[in-house]
């Protein structure tokens, strides 16, 4: 273990995490403003994935891919949400996990149809690929920087809009007490549609990142959605300052924790037991984190003030 | 109870159901499609650990995303006892059951603290870690599962006289899971018309109000959180026992998510309902994977519109009132 090493993954972590943000921020804003609980938040990330990959393979260009991915994962969130979520915001928890989940099986199908292959890869753009030095003797790769610089830009777009804008005040707003801002005469209704739209394009977006590293597949928004739900239940439901802070916390803690457990564990158990315990417990770590946190903050670390 | 009570229709309808569990190893055969016994099989099991969550989901309102995990804990334990060619049922099945009554414990006692949403998000991180537990078993194959090679053995031998279950059998195993699967029906029935069952749906109702009774709710609920992990893990041991083969597939996330389906597809808290939801299911997959590969493209769509437009779910179009549930 060298701090060269060490560096590099804790950049990766900081990627992850920011990774996770994008999918977080549209899931915290669901939840905390229509009180939504939306399984499905993953598929918009998969939606944006092979979205993208389609036009990227289409038009060869990375950015104009992502040009049109986004409206693209736009229409489809927006769609969702008025063909199937609209009713739901009425019912309680258990109907909208089974009703989203059921999207999710929908989805991952769709996917498979419409793009029948083994999923989908997009090559890296010539520009993206290679590394870096960046001082202390570390390399690190040109498309992660971006990653890492594209999410800090989103999250501060994100900041300025929810903390310095109208919209970002009547989002708010919402978050609080949303009958009084319907009262108010906002169209909750369309705030809803525009939000939602939001969150999928953040998701899709952040889908549209990893696709030059893991390329598209079926299914690939599940695990990534729970971990943001981790996040989001750690951070605070319907807090976007939590949201930002958790994933990077999560995103740090696993990765680090997949390269180094089992060498500190080597430090305290005999090797055959850490050999054993360590993939085991590094896969579970942030699991326990999440437990540990809502065991003693049961609101999550920055919940938003309601009134 | 009124003579006729035995004829309307939910008793009527019920008595079928289980008479078509009962009587489908011959059934099967005469219509021409033996393999309809295995999917009975399967969705008995299936029924078993849909009737334990909906004591805790249905009953008790705690919202469980990760009872499969109960499965997988059953089920592994059966298959590890094996790997180390430990058959004996009577060390497997009681183990199985034991071992998943300690963990929801453990789980009960820290989830039932939180509430709502939080519950929810709470049993599915569980669930996830019990699951990556199972995936990181590099001795127990890991993602690839094991292969189970000989079903539980049953046999007591008293001096001179011996008696032995042979589950390797298909008749036999068949019929000793329709037999559990009544015994759990009326231990649920049993428990949720008891004064405990009680106590849990006035929790369910109304927590605050019970504990100004006098009943510790926390408590009622982590017993009834145990009883339903025990109940699931009697089938992942089942279930471990009909496949021969465990894997950690068997617990992943989106299994708790089926499994909450059957409940609500069948209706939330009727004990009989799970039975249906775990019937309806599983003969539905069947059926649509038989008509298209892509069956998930109707079955998705299918499920939200159960959930928006038949909220009592199946048994629940069967009972008049909900005393008759």
């Amino acid at each position: 273990m060298n701090l060269v090493l060490i560096a590099e993954q804790t950049l990766n972590g900081l990627q992850f995490g920011i990774l996770l943000f994008l999918l977080a921020a549209g899931l915290t804003l669901v939840f905390g403003i229509m009180d939504l609980v939306n399984l499905a938040h993953g598929s918009f990330y998969m939606m944006g994935a092979f979205l993208f990959a389609t036009f990227y393979t289409l038009t060869g260009s990375f950015f104009l891919g992502i040009a049109l991915g986004i409206p693209a994962t736009l229409a489809v969130g927006v769609v969702t949400e008025v063909l199937a979520l609209r009713p739901l915001y009425a019912r309680n928890h258990l109907d909208q996990v089974l009703a989203t989940f059921g999207l999710i099986l929908f989805f991952n199908q769709l996917v498979q149809v419409i793009w029948p292959l083994d999923g989908m890869s997009v090559p890296m753009p010539a520009y993206l690929d290679g590394a870096v030095r960046i001082g202390f003797g570390i390399e690190y790769p040109v498309y992660r920087i971006m990653i890492i610089g594209s999410g800090l830009a989103v999250a501060a777009g994100l900041y300025f809009l929810v903390q310095r804008t109208r919209l970002g005040m009547v989002i708010r707003a919402g978050a609080s007490n949303r009958t009084m801002v319907g009262a108010l005469g906002v169209d909750i209704k369309l705030l809803f549609t525009l939000v939602f739209g939001l969150g999928a394009v953040l998701a899709g977006f952040a889908g549209m990142l990893m696709t030059p590293i893991l390329s598209a597949t079926s299914g690939m928004g599940e695990q990534i959605l729970i971990l943001a739900f981790v996040v989001i239940v750690i951070g605070g439901i319907g807090s976007i300052r939590g949201a930002f802070i958790a994933a990077i916390i999560t995103g740090l803690i696993d990765t680090l924790g997949r390269s180094f457990l089992d060498v500190l564990l080597l430090a305290v158990l005999p090797a055959n037991a850490a050999e054993a315990a360590g993939p085991a417990l590094s896969s579970m770590l942030i699991y326990i984190l999440m437990v540990a946190v809502l065991f003693f903050r049961p609101q999550g670390l920055f919940p938003p003030k309601v009134r | 109870m009124r003579r006729t009570e035995f004829l309307r229709p939910i008793f009527l309808y019920r008595a079928f159901v289980l008479a078509t569990c009962a009587f489908m190893p011959v059934l099967a055969p005469l219509v021409g499609e033996p393999y309809w016994t295995d999917i009975f099989l399967r969705i008995m099991i299936w029924a078993i650990a849909a009737v334990s969550l909906d004591l805790i989901l249905g009953f008790g309102g705690m919202i469980s995303f990760g009872h499969a995990m109960f499965i997988g804990l059953g089920g592994y334990t059966v298959g590890i006892l094996a790997y180390y060619e430990i058959f004996n049922g009577f060390i497997q099945w009681p183990l199985a059951v034991l071992i998943s009554g300690a963990v929801a414990a453990v789980i009960g006692a820290v989830c039932l603290r939180t509430r709502g949403i939080y519950f929810i998000m709470i049993t599915l991180a569980f669930g996830q870690m019990i699951y990556f537990l199972g995936v990181s078993a590099e001795e127990y194959g890991s993602d690839d599962g094991l292969i189970i090679e000989a079903r539980s053995e049953f046999a007591i031998s008293v001096g001179d006289a011996s008696w032995a279950l042979d589950l390797g059998d298909p008749m036999v195993f068949y019929y000793l899971v329709f037999i559990i699967l009544v015994v759990v029906l009326g231990i649920v029935q049993r428990i949720v018309n008891s004064r405990f069952g009680m106590v849990i749906r006035g929790v369910k109702s109304n927590q605050g109000r019970m504990a100004a009774l006098g009943f510790d709710p926390f408590r009622y609920k982590l017993v009834c959180f145990i009883i339903a992990g025990m109940i699931c893990g009697l089938a992942g041991a089942l279930m471990a026992n009909g496949e021969k083969y465990i894997s950690p597939d068997m617990m992943h996330w989106t299994k708790s998510g089926e499994l909450i389906f059957m409940v609500v597809l069948g209706g939330m808290a009727t004990v009989f309902g799970p039975v249906t939801g775990a019937l309806v299911f599983l003969f539905l997959s069947e059926i649509l994977s038989n008509i298209t590969q892509n069956w998930h493209l109707i079955f998705g769509p299918f499920l939200v519109l159960v959930v928006l437009f038949a909220r009592r779910g199946i048994d629940g179009l069967f009972a008049r009132n909900t005393k008759e549930r």
